[in-house]
């Protein structure tokens, strides 16, 4: 199994308090990986410093097969991001933001044209690709931002909360989109909210403030906890007293 | 490089599509050009006198007569009494009391010498020094009218609880010519200041609001997870503004020229690669100033602290030579400083390359030192 992230003890503190305290995962090439936690537990922490935004505290970690601490900028070459709170451009149009991100990534001008074209068609937003992004609504914004991530056909592309706030039909698409990717050869690496969606996952983790608390695919999670669906056993690990004593 | 290409159409975009913005950059620096260039000046007009003229001869009318004349004074109240002038100057009505002593006209035509005196209010020392001047001159050029010596006894009133009015003759006399021609050139000087003052403020307001808007919005995160390096980033937040501000500072110089007749005596090239200088370390420093902050907020408070330094150590209000030894020692770190004076040099004297060598060398130096510290302030991964 070659692997396309590779996380050893990592653990990221905010002076006194841990919120990545000592995880390790290993996330295999191609593979849907989902990494679930309540708010607070730590996801967000742990993605950053896996793209290089946040320098960890103590451990290691590889992403693409680079060292996140000493290869960022290899590491930065090869992977895709789309954070929680849309980061695209408002105040430019849907192509210029594709042509800004092809164009940092080093795509051909023919290559962004056609890439962009064809990214605009599957979303089936052409229609508004040259209005501003900010007068768009937010499912679009998200699946623009997912596209956009995907532009330079990344090795691993890492999705914080890529459904937050937009409607069913709309994550539906967006689990179509993510399946795609990973059938090209790309590494997902998503967090949610949406149980359901967990379930979707190759291979899922659960943190529980700072720490992986489970981690396997949904069927042999459901299996080691005895219930049948990802809900319960998220509820159990998130709120152990309350399980305990149901 | 290639990035770089994309990244400066981006914020070419962005600044274009903000029509407040464009607004701003065009308009304040050229609007405030010819408002405050007007309005920064020492010259003194229709300044307010209270006559007490104790001679009332053809002679003493023609003294007060003059000054009216000159359009620099207007009669602002009169009396028989020295202490009812004060009154009016401490109240503030008048700026100066000409006092006129009796005998005035017999003295100049027995003696051929005399004295009045001027008491000013010296609450605003240059104001008074200025319309002292004034005087001075008008009763100097009357004095070789009447083809005596008639000079005045000056008592700046500002002091004067401390010191009584000096009356009688001074030991030295002083000819003060050419005083306000000094005044007739005040705009040629203040306005190239001016014009980098302004060409400063807006310039370092919109890079030290740029980078941290980014942070704030969250679109800096998207842009530290790909490979764009920090020189590239920096030279894309810095290039577009540089080009916006060297655009900005031509159409200061045709207003200058236009508007106030500021002279250009020297070469052209040398101003504006003076100015491609000068701008990198002063837009640096906004950016340097947003790559450490985190908020808007903060920016700018540290930005306007920076800059109200800038300003006042810059030597426009006040020459670097009359400050402290350890302020001309942080003075002379001041890019502003050199290019105000660079500019100065070039416009009103015609300096040559030669003579503005040692300022260049300091701008490019700024310029260096400013962008350096910039990008290596800049992280894309916070520690």
């Amino acid at each position: 199994m070659t692997l396309a992230i590779e996380v050893r003890d990592l653990t990221r503190r905010f002076g006194s308090f841990t919120a990545v305290d000592s995880i390790s995962v290993d996330v295999a090439v191609g593979e849907v990986f989902g990494f679930l936690g309540a708010n607070g537990a730590g996801k967000t922490t742990a993605i950053k410093v896996l793209i290089g935004l946040l320098a960890p505290s103590s451990g290691s970690a590889r992403v693409a097969g680079f060292d996140v601490l000493t290869q960022s900028e290899e590491v930065r070459k090869r992977i895709g991001y789309m954070s929680q709170r849309f980061s695209l451009y408002d105040d430019l149009t849907p192509r210029e933001n594709i042509t800004l991100y092809g164009g940092i990534y080093g795509l051909a001008d023919a290559e962004i044209r056609a890439r962009g074209d064809a990214m605009l068609n599957d979303l089936g937003i052409m229609h508004v690709a040259d209005k501003l992004v900010s007068t768009l609504p937010l499912g679009w914004k998200q699946k623009l931002s997912f596209s956009v991530a995907m532009l330079h056909r990344p090795d691993v592309v890492f999705l914080d909360e890529p459904t937050g706030g937009v409607d069913p039909v709309t994550r539906r698409q967006f689990w179509e989109m993510i399946y795609a990717a990973a059938a090209r050869g790309t590494t997902v690496f998503v967090t949610t909210h949406y149980m359901d969606e967990a379930e979707y996952c190759d291979r899922l983790s659960i943190m529980v403030d700072g720490r992986i608390a489970a981690m396997g695919t949904p069927a042999a999670l459901k299996a080691e906890f005895g219930v049948s669906s990802i809900d319960e056993v998220f509820v159990r690990l998130a709120r152990p007293a309350t399980a305990t004593a149901g | 490089m290639r990035a770089l290409r994309f990244l400066l159409r981006k914020e070419f975009l962005q600044i274009f599509r903000d029509p407040a913005l464009v607004r701003m950059l065009f308009m304040i620096p050229v609007v405030q050009l010819l408002v405050l260039s007007n309005a920064a000046t020492f010259e003194v007009k229709r300044a307010r006198m209270y006559v007490v003229d104790h001679d009332a001869s053809t002679m003493s009318r023609g003294v007060v007569d003059r000054l009216a004349a000159s359009g620099r004074f207007v009669r602002g109240g009169g009396s028989g009494s020295v202490a009812l002038g004060d009154d009016a100057l401490m109240r503030r009505d008048v700026e100066m009391v000409l006092t006129i002593p009796p005998g005035f006209e017999r003295d100049i035509v027995r003696y051929r010498h005399t004295a009045v005196q001027l008491l000013l209010n010296a609450e605003d020392g240059a104001a008074a020094a200025v319309t002292q001047a004034y005087a001075r001159e008008i009763l100097a050029r009357y004095a070789t009218e009447l083809g005596t010596e008639l000079f005045p006894a000056t008592a700046l009133a500002g002091a004067r609880a401390e010191r009584p009015p000096v009356r009688g003759q001074p030991a030295v006399q002083v000819r003060t010519r050419g005083w306000y021609n000094a005044e007739l050139d005040y705009r040629h000087y203040m306005v190239p200041g001016i014009l980098v003052q302004l060409l400063t403020i807006v310039g370092t307001l919109l890079t030290a609001m740029n980078i941290v808007r980014e942070k704030e919005a969250g679109t800096l995160d998207q842009l530290n997870v790909t490979p764009v390096t920090r020189s590239v980033f920096i030279a894309a937040k810095l290039i577009p503004l540089w080009i916006i501000s060297m655009v900005v500072l031509s159409i200061g110089l045709v207003v200058a020229k236009v508007a106030f007749g500021v002279p250009m005596i020297g070469s052209l090239f040398l101003v504006f690669g003076g100015a491609a200088l000068y701008l990198v370390a002063a837009l640096g420093i906004g950016l340097w100033v947003s790559a450490v902050t985190e908020t808007q907020q903060q920016a700018m408070f540290v930005n306007f602290s920076i800059l109200m330094v800038y300003l006042l150590m810059s030597g426009l209000f006040t020459p670097v030579s009359s400050m402290p030894e350890w302020a001309q020692w942080v003075a002379r770190f001041n890019p502003m400083m050199h290019f105000i004076s660079l500019m100065r040099a070039v416009m009103l004297k015609g300096a040559g390359f030669a003579d503005v060598a040692r300022q260049l060398a300091v701008l490019a130096t700024a310029g260096a030192v400013v962008l350096t510290i910039a990008v290596r302030q800049y992280h894309k991964r916070s520690a």
